[in-house]
């Protein structure tokens, strides 16, 4: 057993120096009941090629990214990954270490947890950043709880262009709290007035930017109409990398922005994990949910950084905590920070304007297929589309030709027959030309 | 100077005529330890006695501090907000949190003085 | 004060942050600038850029090595962290999650392209249910806490289809924050629960405050204090005849796991922390991953979305239409859960097996029965008896000394250890929880007594001073806390 490192002497020698006579004695007070003589129905142990044949196995049944032209998002993005950056979170030191609790020795994470809060706030056009959450969904769920804490009041609104899962995870995370939660229908179109619903029952409405179905809002008149009846803004942004190339929340006068930090660094893995981003106002520190980074110094007077502001967190607050959460997601934290790093202003700006250039020539593209019609007048890297056609069967019958061809919006909304011709479809620096070509192609064959 | 009266939490209240001064200990501050961060009461507000009044944090605790008496908050020391360790210096004194006028005077004598609460504090230990 | 003129201390060295590096218009990144196109932004496009530094691939892969140089990890010392099960992560588990087949797949493919990913979930699900002994499990959970949401949630929704969601939930002094946090966030009150002299829930206490407005108890075992609740069958009994359903944290599922079966215990719902049991890394504070197991009763009230086997093929439920007569609480995480972390801590199940995961827990818990043998007369230890995979001391051995629990703690880095854990859990005065795990070996483990005996003694001899002024050999002293919390600066900005 290549992990366990005691030998068959070393265990008789400590079970001599503990003075009993097997390692069942130190079990004693498991009830007998309750306690297993034999080893579970379970298969034994396996060494690395064992292993490693049986799940390589188990992915080979898996259509991957890098094996079809891809054309996903609605919340995750295939974006490319520099090489440096998986090599880096692959030390060590990063990944077998604890939260940094002991800051004298967790200076390396600490450092990059102040980083990545800079570039969080910078970003977003914002005062603050956390150092994580788990995932834009929860830092959905977290925004709209801390909303309810800076105004008191006990209602918010969730805007029909916020993503599906945003709007059901904070559904259900206020679901036993005596927080109500509105969520307007799912709104392809940019349709839904926002600005007339707010009043001064609410505590926060929570839009998002790009929308799900796309399209770009300016949310200055709304952030306006807000700050009028007490209301705090949210915004949402699921895909980052639109920070690059459009006005960022803290512009538009949003007061919390969250966001799905996996475009950079983090690989799509399925969905997760991911990374969750929270920025607010200074002014509203104090409520705002998971772990903060900051500077200080040390017994020599030199600048160091200690996790700060730690009486908000469970395991000192405990039920008065502003959240539950005690892990948040430092690695990916990390992996975005570098990734960041590496694309620097410069590289941030123009890898927004290869996947906004991309989504445009997709556009046109698929606009010229017979029956395909683009619904979102604006977009960054992704749209939605109408088809003749069932979106969800048509998907099926592009992964038939080998083609990852965009989500269903129906996949999201079951009850809303109007959704089933929408395809939302996403295009970033990855794709080609090719890509484009064979897709629309392979449409163009489906739908005839 | 009047006479100081104490609660089990380790609040302190000074009368002077209606209304009352209310503050943490010594013992209170030295218990918490460095005081980093203070959330006072709005004036204006109603207190119950033992109802939460403000919040005292320090680097790793937070306690809330409850009214020793009830009445209407007159007055915060915002100069706390700015210089929390005021606390941690001169408690009694410039670390005074806020001032109320006493509705229900006839409290304060259900309070420790200073020679029971002293008692109490040995007993702590 | 520096003995350099660079600040840097041959193998210590100084990196000043990212921002101050910037050479504007540099990036590590080379992308072509696209051809002309017209834009689709409806004129929302950035006025300002964020002022993000520009830096070339060798400073930012310098950089970033050099920060880690800064940290203790698992892979450079012994980390023995009580609550937190620092074992070695394997890096066989890395490489699977990078699989192409698994790193690089969407959540929203067809369900026909993904067949892998989804037998992995179900996998993984099939392994942890047969360890627990527990019939139904919901994967998506983040981390621990998230666990324990889930279970709450779903104790919840399943007393208010009985129509009595009942108002409070018990939790012993001595849990995780995060128990009595998430009980909050479920809408519930709270209520302590104390320890007795045994280091163990008071069964009568406990049985004192059982109701019929009490929806759950809520359970660390064995506890925060390394010890198992010997009188587990009893508690879930009591629990039970109240009416109440019984949340187990499985923080310290390592100590028992293949060795208990939880189902026996009377359990009703455990999270399991892949990122403690089942050896994926903590990664500086996550990504964790928090799986529930859930009795029968509470099965039905899972959360969405689960895998489900029929006739070979492997499907998605993502709505609570289409899941039957179960009745969903909802959605706990966005898409399909931890992923990447499940891969993981399959890979590491597949490769110690059930024999394996049975001497792991075995040796977690001689390993930690050996430090207490060899540490009780020099340290205080805080109950009687064997403990599990954690040993708990408290200060006295400290008193009269000047050297307190961080003091000593801190002197522990400057020996080349990562302290244990302090001042939790909070029913023992200054607390020294030590949790070794299975996977150190027997040489650290008395590398690690002789410098633990060796402070001892220090301690007691009076060189209070240099515990005070420990530690001295790390790229930082003790850091001002107060300071950092009384003005935050949270971020870097221009000057």
């Amino acid at each position: 057993m290549r992990y366990l490192p005691l030998t068959e002497s070393d265990r008789r020698d400590m079970l001599a120096a503990i003075g009993v006579p097997s390692v069942d004695s130190l079990f004693r007070d498991v009830p007998p009941a309750a306690r297993r003589d034999q080893p579970v129905d379970l298969p034994s142990h396996a060494g690395e090629m064992a292993v490693e044949r049986r799940l390589s196995a188990m992915a080979a049944r898996n259509l991957t990214g890098g094996q079809a032209p891809f054309f996903l998002g609605a919340g995750i993005y295939r974006h490319h990954i520099p090489a440096a950056v998986d090599h880096l979170i692959q030390r060590g030191e990063f990944l077998t270490s604890y939260t940094p609790y002991q800051p004298e020795v967790a200076q390396g994470t600490l450092q990059y947890l102040f980083e990545f809060q800079t570039q969080v706030a910078l970003i977003t056009g914002m005062e603050v950043a956390n150092a994580s959450m788990w995932d834009g969904a929860t830092a959905c769920a977290e925004a709209a709880l801390m909303a309810a804490r800076v105004t008191k009041r006990r209602k918010v609104l969730l805007s029909g262009n916020l993503h599906p899962h945003w709007r059901s995870v904070t559904a259900t995370q206020l679901r036993f709290t005596d927080i109500a939660v509105e969520a307007l229908d799912p709104d392809p179109m940019g349709i839904e007035d926002l600005i007339g619903r707010v009043g001064s029952d609410l505590a926060c409405v929570v839009v998002q930017n790009p929308g799900f179905f796309g399209r770009l809002a300016d949310f200055r008149a709304l952030s306006a109409a807000c700050r009028d009846s007490g209301v705090l803004l949210v915004v949402g942004v699921a895909e980052p990398a639109s920070l690059g190339l459009i006005e960022p929340p803290g512009a538009m006068g949003a007061d919390i922005v969250i966001g799905e930090g996996q475009s950079f660094g983090v690989g799509m893995s399925f969905g997760g994990p991911g990374l969750g981003l929270f920025a607010t106002r200074e002014k509203y520190l104090r409520q705002m949910p998971g772990r903060l980074c900051g500077r200080t110094i040390d017994a020599d007077g030199r600048p160091g950084y200690v996790l700060t502001l730690s009486t908000r967190e469970q395991h000192i607050r405990r039920e008065k905590a502003t959240s539950n959460i005690c892990t948040n997601s430092g690695l990916c934290a990390l992996a975005f920070t570098i990734h960041m790093a590496m694309l620097g202003g410069a590289g941030f700006e123009r890898l927004a304007k290869v996947n906004h250039a991309n989504a445009v020539a997709l556009a046109q593209r698929l606009a010229k297929v017979k029956g395909v019609r683009v619904i979102s007048p604006t977009f960054f890297n992704e749209f939605a589309v109408t088809l003749p056609k069932p979106a969800a069967a048509v998907v099926e019958a592009l992964a038939g030709r080998g083609i990852l061809g965009g989500v269903p919006a129906q996949r999201f909304y079951p009850s809303y027959p109007e959704l089933e011709p929408v395809l939302l479809v996403a295009a970033t620096e990855t794709n080609t030309a090719e890509d484009i070509d064979a897709f629309a192609t392979a449409l163009g064959e489906i739908l005839r | 100077m009047s006479e100081m009266r104490y609660t089990k939490d380790h609040e302190w209240l000074r009368v002077e005529g209606q209304t009352a001064t209310v503050g943490i200990t010594d013992y209170a501050q030295t218990q918490l330890g460095d005081v980093v961060y203070v959330e006072l009461p709005e004036p204006g507000v109603i207190l119950a006695k033992g109802g939460e009044a403000a919040v005292v944090e320090s680097v790793k605790a937070a306690s809330e501090v409850y009214s020793p008496a009830s009445g209407e908050v007159t007055q915060a020391n915002q100069a706390l907000v700015e210089r929390p360790g005021a606390i941690n210096t001169d408690a009694t004194g410039e670390g005074w949190f806020y001032k109320i006028r006493l509705t229900e005077p006839a409290q304060v004598a259900e309070l420790m003085d200073q020679a029971t609460y002293d008692a109490y504090l040995a007993e702590l230990g | 004060m520096s003995e350099t003129f660079s600040g840097s201390r041959g193998l210590t060295l100084e990196q000043p942050l990212l921002f101050e590096q910037d050479s504007p218009g540099l990036t590590a990144v080379d992308l072509p600038e696209p051809a002309a196109f017209e834009d689709r932004l409806g004129g929302l496009a950035r006025t300002t850029p964020p002022g993000l530094p520009g830096l070339s691939e060798p400073q930012v892969v310098r950089h970033y090595t050099r920060l880690s140089q800064k940290n203790f990890g698992i892979d450079s010392v012994f980390y023995p962290l009580g609550s937190c099960t620092m074992k070695h992560n394997p890096r066989l588990n890395e490489r699977m999650a990078r699989l192409p087949g698994f790193g690089d797949i969407h959540p929203f493919q067809p369900e026909s392209t993904v067949q892998g990913a989804l037998e992995l979930i179900d996998t993984c699900a099939h392994w942890l249910k047969t360890l627990t002994g527990l019939p139904a499990i919901a994967m998506s959970p983040a981390a621990g806490a998230h666990g324990e949401l889930c279970g709450l949630m779903a104790i919840r929704a399943a007393l208010e289809d009985r129509g009595q969601p009942r108002k409070r939930v018990l939790v012993p002094e001595s849990a995780h924050g995060t128990n009595p946090a998430s009980a909050a966030a479920c809408g519930y009150e709270v209520e302590a629960i104390p320890a007795n002299a045994r280091g163990r829930v008071d069964l009568g206490a406990l049985k004192d405050r059982l109701d019929g407005e009490v929806a759950a108890f809520m359970l660390t075992n064995p506890n925060t204090c390394g010890l198992f609740e010997d009188e587990i069958l009893d508690i879930a009994q009591a629990v039970h005849e109240a009416g109440a359903f019984f949340y187990c944290d499985g923080a310290n599922f390592n100590a028992i796991v293949g060795r208990v079966r939880v189902a026996d215990l009377g359990i009703d719902a455990m999270h399991i922390n892949l990122h403690k049991t089942f050896s994926t890394p903590h990664g500086g504070g996550g990504p964790g991953a928090g799986p529930t197991v859930l009795s029968a009763e509470l099965a039905p009230f899972a959360p969405l979305p689960m895998v489900v086997e029929r006739n070979g093929r492997f499907h998605l439920i993502e709505h609570a239409a289409e899941a039957g007569d179960a009745k969903p609480f909802g959605r706990l995480k966005g898409y399909h859960g931890q992923f990447g972390v499940m891969v993981r801590a399959l890979a590491y199940m597949m490769s110690m097996g059930s024999d394996g995961l049975r001497q792991a827990s075995a040796d977690a818990v001689l390993n930690a029965n050996y430090l207490m043998a060899r540490l009780k007369d020099v340290l205080t230890p805080s109950f009687e008896g064997p403990c599990m995979h954690e040993a708990l001391f408290d200060d006295r051995f400290l008193k009269d000394t000047g050297v307190t629990t961080l003091d000593f703690a801190k002197a522990l880095i400057d020996e080349g250890f990562h302290p244990m854990t302090m001042y939790f859990p909070l029913v023992v005065h200054g607390a020294l929880l030590i949790e070794p795990t299975e996977t150190e070996s027997r040489q650290t483990l008395d590398q690690f007594i002789g410098s633990v005996r060796g402070l001892a003694a220090q301690a007691k001899a009076g060189a209070a001073e240099s515990f005070k002024a420990a530690p001295r050999f790390t790229p930082r002293r003790r850091l001002d806390e107060t300071t950092a919390a009384r003005s935050p600066v949270l971020r870097w900005a221009a000057e």
